[in-house]
């Protein structure tokens, strides 16, 4: 297996419990060692490719994640670690949760657990790997098109 | 005159997993004050004891933090069995005593890991962290678990640990235990740690008693207060001091969770050799009815639990005072007047678990 990209990832705590931060952090250190995939834990949404969310979202949160998500540039996955971030989990009843993650932001990829295994972490992240790569194949495109349709436009004076 | 700033910190920042909002009114490279703005973590699980069955409750406790998540659900469980009266096992005592330990060094490595890696020395973060698998993996072994270990059960353990194990677990925790103290000494005596951390954010014993601190806080001032000397699970019969320091600084706070970890082995030790045999749990039917006020010293401080049951499966209230509401005060107070840069490491050192104080 190969990258042609290191991505990089940003960790958010929505209102997780910390089980599941700590195993983030944890698949990053030598034992498990996230970055021999050349993954790096940042702290600026502008330069994340993947989203790691721990735990369910509530109201003061929701707008935390949404900010953070918004302002990652595209292509870009997210990735719901635990089963508070995935559907509530033991917290589905409190008053004060919303639910799952994708209540608030599209998610690619749940991990299960709780709280999830670093292996299993990982394991989402690799999915989430795939799902970037394909992402930005289609981004290319994308933008290809786009710049072949200014040109037209421009040719023909349209957009003067 | 110099200008003032506000510079917001979190509640997403690089140098806290957990949010936390700060607004930090500054002049120069000096903070003035610091507001902080809690409730990004808030789930509102003490509610959920109206809709639980009291036994199943200890699974919501132990998530309360996934850190010290045993001894949550060890506080749980000692409020319940002390309304209902139920005599536990002397083993199940033990051996609470024993994960409850194995979860104080597994917290203090990871907090001396986020430490480093907090002042920028990001080999020794990744070396705690490592160190700190060693322990993971005992914990896993005998329970399942690695953070979340729903061992605890009310009125006594789920499972127990044969004396083989037991054995083992002390004898890789005298190899583990060397290590760490080599990976400590880097702690107590490089230069370039002590720079950062000496003198900084001092907090005097008085103002740590006034200010109503609790846990590593109160001890590196000089107060010597330990809630597990109230005689809870097994401690009555182990023998230990509370570990003091004196300056009441960073660095000090770092001592007193340093010498914790030896502290916490030398108690396993002690726990292993003294274990009696007999029954892990006893059978529990019926319902509690009554209140209780249930402490617990947790690797951050003590946590104060009130469980208030009226004869239903259901309790009637369910209160928590965590060690990092108690020490907040003291953190907004040591902000005053610290440098910007020293920001991130007076956060550090109260070791915040943010998860508990909102729950
Ligand atoms: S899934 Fe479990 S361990 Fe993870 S944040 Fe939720 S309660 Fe905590």
């Amino acid at each position: 297996m190969f990258f042609k990209k290191s991505p990089w990832i940003i960790h958010y705590d929505a209102t997780s419990c910390n089980g599941c931060d700590i195993e983030v952090v944890a698949s990053l250190t030598p034992m498990y060692d996230l970055e021999r995939f050349g993954i790096v834990n940042t702290g600026n949404p502008k330069h994340a490719d993947i989203f790691v969310v721990t735990g369910a979202v509530n109201e003061s949160s929701r707008m935390v994640v949404k900010n953070i998500y918004d302002q990652m540039p595209n292509p870009k996955v997210v990735v719901a670690v635990g089963i508070c971030a995935t559907s509530g989990g033991v917290f589905r009843e409190c008053y004060n949760v919303l639910g799952g993650v994708d209540k608030v932001i599209p998610v690619d990829v749940y991990v299960p657990g709780c709280a999830a295994r670093p292996e299993s972490i990982i394991d989402g992240i690799i999915t989430a790997l795939d799902i970037l790569e394909r992402r930005l194949v289609e981004f290319r495109k994308a933008k290809s098109e786009a710049r072949r349709q200014e040109k037209k436009l421009r040719r023909y004076h349209l957009n003067d | 005159m110099s200008q003032r700033n506000v510079i917001p910190f979190g509640p997403q920042h690089p140098v806290l997993p957990e949010p936390i909002h700060l607004d930090l009114v500054t002049e120069d490279e000096t903070v003035i004050e610091a507001i902080p703005s809690i409730g990004f973590v808030h789930r509102g699980l003490e509610k959920l004891v109206e809709k639980k069955d009291y036994q199943d409750f200890v699974y919501v406790a132990e998530r309360i933090c996934g850190i010290c998540s045993f001894m949550h659900g060890m506080t749980y469980c000692q409020a319940v069995e002390e309304i209902m009266e139920i005599a536990v096992p002397e083993r199940a005592l033990y051996l609470r005593t024993v994960w409850a330990e194995l979860s104080r060094i597994h917290s203090h490595l990871m907090w001396l890991g986020l430490a480093a890696d907090a002042f920028g020395f990001e080999s020794l973060f990744m070396n705690c962290w490592r160190l700190r698998e060693g322990i993971l993996d005992i914990i896993e072994a005998t329970t399942g678990g690695r953070v979340i270990f729903g061992s605890c059960k009310i009125g006594g353990v789920r499972r127990d640990i044969d004396d083989e194990t037991m054995k083992g677990i002390v004898e890789k925790l005298g190899t583990i235990g060397a290590e760490i103290g080599r990976t400590t000494d880097v702690f107590l005596n490089d230069y370039s740690v002590q720079h950062r951390l000496k003198g900084i954010g001092v907090l005097s014993g008085e103002e740590a008693h006034a200010l109503g601190t609790v846990g590593p806080v109160l001890r590196a001032s000089g107060v010597a207060m330990d809630a597990r000397k109230i005689d809870y699970a097994a401690y009555r019969n182990l023998k230990f001091e509370p570990v003091v320091e004196k300056a009441g600084d960073c660095h000090a706070r770092c001592r007193v969770r340093v010498r914790e970890i030896f502290q916490s082995v030398d108690l396993i030790g002690q726990a292993a050799r003294k274990m009696p045999g007999g029954e892990i749990f006893v059978k529990v039917t019926g319902a509690p009815n009554g209140e209780f006020f249930s402490r617990v010293e947790q690797p951050r401080g003590e946590v104060i639990y009130y469980v208030k049951a009226n004869g239903t499966k259901n309790l009637q209230r369910f209160r928590v005072r965590t060690p990092t509401f108690a020490n907040l005060p003291a953190m907004v107070k040591m902000l005053e007047g610290a440098s910007i840069a020293d920001v991130p490491n007076i956060i550090l050192t109260i070791d915040p678990c943010i998860s508990c104080v909102e729950r």
